[in-house]
């Protein structure tokens, strides 16, 4: 057992070292603060900037949308659902299922959107597929967290007199505030890093998107792409991207924990 | 605020988000009749049986047969779901029940980091390591030669990537396992290992099964990093160190040129809506053991 779980550390490490050790020639500030310049695919100078800003113009968007999708349900699972209905547990039943259909489905399903409304693969349309794949890990992550409430205090709010959209507004919201900030970070670490729904629905350019309605570039894709040239010097890149994009990752998970220690000391208990 | 005004607003709200409480369903049944009715054309023409079980892949003639990709999903689902089952029930085993509280609060976060890697990640990884291992050293310990582009290394990949997700669900099936239950074992003089054997493993059983299926689902979807070092040839495998070709890779790889060629789109549709069946089917099937199990624990 001991064995099994060491080798499971030493995987995770590998796989972070691995990767920095091939990219790390390759990183530079070009790469992050630059486009790339004509015949980058073949060698040439540049960098991915435009790939950069793209994920996080999708991630960032999907959130958003995400969140204002999420929170009518989850106030509703934990609110205003009426006592003793079955409906609650139908909808968490859904998300979980949701939570399990591969992105590569989100993608085919973007696509269809795309195909009926007669759209070009865009930066809107990416945004939506992505928000899909999000809402599950979001309101389920935000669930959890409202769960924990105390049942008390949304009765407090009640007894004087508030309705229920106040209790969920001002106090609930505010109760687990710390918790659903980490489920957005989550769901926008998820977001950020998938490339198979974006591949479909986001097409890919070399410069900075500045319309919805717009193809955009993103990082997975950017990694993806480069690796499959023939070119040792635009491979090296793709690894450079790899190690922009894990760090991103790390950056967002130890910002959540950080805010869950942080913020954990204003809630009531 | 008037209170007429205040019950006004909530009346609004209280309806929107009541409403809301349909969304994760109806997206389900959207994805689910959207696939369907984009691979309808195909399916008008040609018989599903026939599409699933013929392994003539020539879009251009008009032939259409998934069985290729159909098997290579199988093998490296199967291969990932063999390398990443007992390691993974081990590591949630130790972590669970053996380690020291530091060393668990230590390896949570380090799993949840592994699980929320990018998929890209992995396939980078995948290329560098696992591709040249399965290639220059199992392959010639096989007597084999190898690329090590190869369901091997899709399987690998695989189950580096899905073992998180197993480890955290059985991990949470081992929490829900009353406390009084270790205890009642160990004071009746059963060692550890034998109450994680009698007790644990035995109560937990429906529970890790679920997770295992879990971890199933999720490597029947996952696209870039198996496509990245699988190999993607268009043939029914025959070996672990033959190139394969998954379907979310077809589906992946050829959205470009779907659109010019008649009926493509269909058929890659299809494939979407196959994956999106058999991965409702199995959340759908753990998902239900997980619920039973939390209430007859509780």
């Amino acid at each position: 057992m001991i064995t099994a779980t060491s080798l499971a550390a030493l995987v995770l490490l590998f796989i972070v070292a691995a990767i920095v050790v091939k990219g790390v020639k390759a990183l530079n500030w070009d790469i992050i603060f630059r486009l790339p310049k004509g015949g980058y695919y073949l060698g040439r100078g540049g960098g991915i900037l435009n790939a950069i800003i793209g994920s996080l113009q999708l991630a960032g968007g999907a959130t958003i949308l995400a969140f204002f999708l999420s929170l009518p349900v989850v106030f509703y699972l934990n609110l205003f659902s009426r006592p003793g209905s079955f409906w609650p547990s139908v909808t968490r039943f859904s998300l979980d299922v949701l939570w399990g259909v591969p992105s590569i489905v989100y993608g085919a399903f973007g696509f269809l959107l795309m195909t009926i409304l007669g759209w070009r693969a865009s930066l809107l349309l990416g945004i939506i597929t992505l928000a899909s794949l999000e809402v599950p890990i979001m309101s389920r992550a935000m669930d959890e967290v409202l769960r924990l409430v105390p049942r008390e205090l949304s009765e407090a709010s009640f007894s004087l007199g508030a309705t229920k959209l106040e209790t969920a507004w001002k106090v609930v919201l505010r109760q687990a505030l710390p918790g659903i900030i980490t489920a957005v970070l989550i769901a926008f670490g998820r977001a950020i890093g998938d490339a198979a729904s974006v591949l479909l629905t986001a097409g890919y350019t070399d410069n900075i998107t500045t319309s919805l309605f717009q193809p955009v570039a993103s990082l997975p894709l950017a990694i993806f792409f480069q690796l499959g040239t023939p070119y040792p010097e635009v491979q090296q890149r793709a690894y450079a991207a790899a190690i922009i994009l894990t760090l991103i990752i790390l950056f967002i998970s130890l910002l959540a924990r950080g805010i869950i220690r942080h913020y954990a000391r204003h809630t009531v208990r | 605020m008037s209170l007429v005004n205040r019950l006004r607003k909530e009346f609004v709200a209280s309806r929107i988000i009541s409403l809301s409480s349909v969304l994760p369903l109806f997206l389900i049944f959207f994805m689910l009749f959207g696939l369907l009715f984009k691979s309808k054309p195909l399916l008008l023409s040609h018989s599903l049986h026939k599409i699933i079980f013929s392994s003539h892949w020539a879009p251009l003639k008009g032939q259409f047969g998934l069985w290729p990709f159909i098997m290579g999903t199988i093998w490296v689902t199967a291969i990932a779901l063999i390398l990443a089952a007992p390691v993974s029930l081990l590591v949630a085993i130790f972590l669970s029940e053996y380690a020291r509280p530091a060393v668990r609060e230590l390896a949570r976060p380090m799993i949840d980091l592994l699980a929320g890697l990018p998929s890209v990640i992995y396939g980078v990884w995948g290329i560098l390591i696992i591709v040249p291992f399965v290639g220059r050293i199992l392959a010639p310990l096989f007597g084999t030669f190898s690329s090590g582009y190869s369901l091997l290394a899709g399987g690998i990949v695989l189950a580096i990537m899905i073992f998180p997700t197993i480890v955290h669900v059985i991990m949470e099936v081992f929490r829900a396992i009353p406390q009084a239950m270790r205890e009642a074992s160990l004071s009746l003089g059963a060692t550890k290992w034998e109450t994680v054997k009698y007790v644990l493993l035995r109560q937990g059983a429906p529970g890790i099964l679920a997770a295992y299926v879990l971890g199933l689902s999720r490597a029947l979807g996952e696209t870039m990093a198996v496509l990245m070092v699988v190999g993607n040839v268009v043939q029914v495998p025959r070996s672990l160190f033959a190139g394969g070709y998954p379907l979310p890779a077809l589906i992946a790889n050829n959205y470009g040129e779907m659109m010019s060629i008649p009926l493509y789109d269909s058929a890659l549709m299809l494939a979407a809506a196959i994956l999106l069946v058999l991965v409702l089917t199995f959340n759908f099937l753990a998902r239900s053991v997980l619920v039973r199990v939390e209430r007859r624990l509780k």
